[in-house]
């Protein structure tokens, strides 16, 4: 499982500001285990935005939004509010939300940060990854994680080392992070993103939480160890 | 004076550099520094340059210091985490040395310790912020530090990538995060450098062209083809291919490319990648 938590309600206004008509998504896999990004969560998160005077256009709970096929399929049935919308908000892992920007040409932006747990991930097939920093950037880097895309982790730009737009680490084969994201949000008209001077990352945050240990099959765990001592 | 103040008042500033060696034989980098002594404004001091290990560039500033050259401490985030970066720029403040260019530095897998742990905890643009931090008497924690160090940041900048917009954006962000120079890599076309001189006027920071001395038209080539942000044009690649005294060509070349820029930009750094000798010849061609 992929354990996630909300970002801050401060955090996501800002990075919906200067847009009105948001998406919700949601999954009904670990976000919604995590109480993070399941139905519940996305109504209260609809309910919580139109008090700040967003206008939620539509919202779609996807089982799960680590599998792109089925993300394109079930949001193809949202065409129509999508496309009326400014952005969509997913409300999930990392995983989830270059999963959205991959099939939406839309801005996408985390709800979530995720946290890495250790234990077996997700159903994941896809070339994205999510290294779990618990510190989600992909709001500005158009829904592409530059931890994972940039041979070196860079999160403040391109260094000088891509050519046609392929690393020179293995330019056969590896694109350039980078020059996926400026590509990316150069599409979606927001390039003013790929400006902003990110601070250096808390690494800290990649430890989990002590109480976000206590997943179902740790709990599991130690009550058979109780059982045998009775 | 530092680079920066030097740009300011308008020298037009002459950079070089030496690459430390693979071993603890100093000699031969501190002849190639004493052949620019008097004719050139800083020397860098390349940190494992292409992630390959050699001596560190702090101990390297530090012996052209006792020198009494002026050394560019080039320091890359490939190696070190926050702790190690912003320690080390410590060290080089309280050893004398004043010019510091902050790189991110290449990937460890195109180097001579390819199972090596990448570390980028920084990346170029925080590894200034972290410079200037301390300048202000801070650490990134925000602790206070017991006296501030004064640096002249410096960074670099690709005019020849394709596309050139990530570039630029990333440039106006070391501004920002405090760069007070620039040192480019290597341009062989005037004209489009020119052109990239006029979309960074705005950001009004010295900008010193980067020289690679080509050696023949097959390390142009092999540059065209493999290396990144770096593009020689078929003449120049056609001149070295018939020059009978390639060196001379090179040099030749390497004056021509300096005399054509020194009118849009504030000076040139040259990177003579092993003829380093040949430097003071180059300057001599140039006229400077």
């Amino acid at each position: 499982m992929i354990i996630s938590e909300q970002k801050p309600l401060p955090e996501i206004l800002k990075f919906l500001e200067g847009e009105q008509r948001i998406f919700l998504v949601g999954c009904k896999g670990c976000a919604e285990a995590c109480y993070t990004g399941g139905e519940a969560q996305v109504m209260e998160m609809k309910q919580k935005l139109e008090e700040e005077g967003k206008t939620i256009v539509g919202h779609a709970v996807v089982d799960f939004l680590c599998d792109k096929a089925l993300v394109k399929f079930r949001l193809k049935a949202h065409e129509a509010e999508i496309n009326s919308a400014d952005s969509l908000l997913v409300m999930t892992c990392g995983l989830g939300v270059q999963a959205t920007s991959k099939v939406v040409d839309k801005v996408t932006h985390p709800a979530c940060n995720t946290i890495n747990v250790g234990g077996a991930r997700g159903e994941w097939r896809g070339e994205e990854r999510c290294l779990e920093c618990g510190e989600c950037l992909l709001d500005y880097t158009g829904g592409i994680c530059p931890l994972t895309a940039c041979t070196k982790g860079l999160i403040n730009g391109p260094c000088g080392g891509a050519k046609n737009g392929k690393c020179e680490f293995e330019p056969e084969t590896r694109d350039c992070g980078w020059h996926l994201i400026y590509e990316r949000l150069k599409k979606l008209n927001r390039l003013d993103k790929m400006k902003t001077i990110i601070s250096p990352k808390d690494y800290s945050k990649m430890q989990p939480p002590k109480n976000l240990r206590t997943t179902i099959m740790w709990a599991l765990e130690k009550e058979e160890k109780e059982a045998v001592k009775k | 004076m530092n680079i920066a103040e030097l740009a300011q008042n308008g020298k037009f500033v002459v950079t070089a550099e030496v690459g430390p060696p693979k071993g603890v034989e100093i000699e031969g980098m501190l002849e190639d520094a004493e052949l620019m002594r008097g004719r050139v404004d800083g020397i860098n001091a390349t940190d494992q340059q292409s992630s390959v290990m050699r001596l560190g560039s702090l101990a390297t500033c530090r012996l052209l210091k006792e020198k009494g050259l002026n050394p560019i401490f080039q320091v890359t985030c490939r190696d070190r985490n926050r702790i190690a970066l912003q320690s080390d720029l410590l060290s080089a403040y309280v050893l004398g040395i004043e010019n510091v260019l902050c790189l991110t530095g290449d990937f460890v897998a195109l180097g001579d310790h390819p199972q090596a742990k990448p570390v980028f905890d920084l990346d170029s643009v925080s590894l200034l912020l972290a410079a200037r931090e301390l300048g202000q008497g801070r650490d990134l924690s925000g602790n206070e530090l017991k006296g501030a160090p004064q640096f002249c940041l410096g960074a670099i900048v690709t005019p020849a990538a394709d596309p050139l917009e990530p570039q630029l954006i990333k440039m106006e962000k070391k501004v920002k995060a405090g760069a007070q120079f620039f040192q480019t890599q290597a341009v062989y076309e005037p004209d489009k450098f020119e052109e990239f001189m006029k979309a960074v006027a705005y950001l009004n920071v010295p900008v010193l062209a980067g020289i690679v001395m080509l050696r023949s038209a097959a390390m142009a080539r092999f540059m065209n083809k493999n290396v990144a942000g770096i593009y020689v044009p078929d003449n120049l690649i056609e001149e070295m291919d018939q020059a009978e005294n390639k060196a001379q060509k090179s040099i030749e070349i390497a004056a021509r490319l300096i005399n054509e820029m020194k009118p849009f930009c504030q000076g040139v750094h040259i990177m003579a990648i092993g003829w380093e000798k040949k430097v003071p010849q180059v300057l001599d061609a140039a006229g400077l």
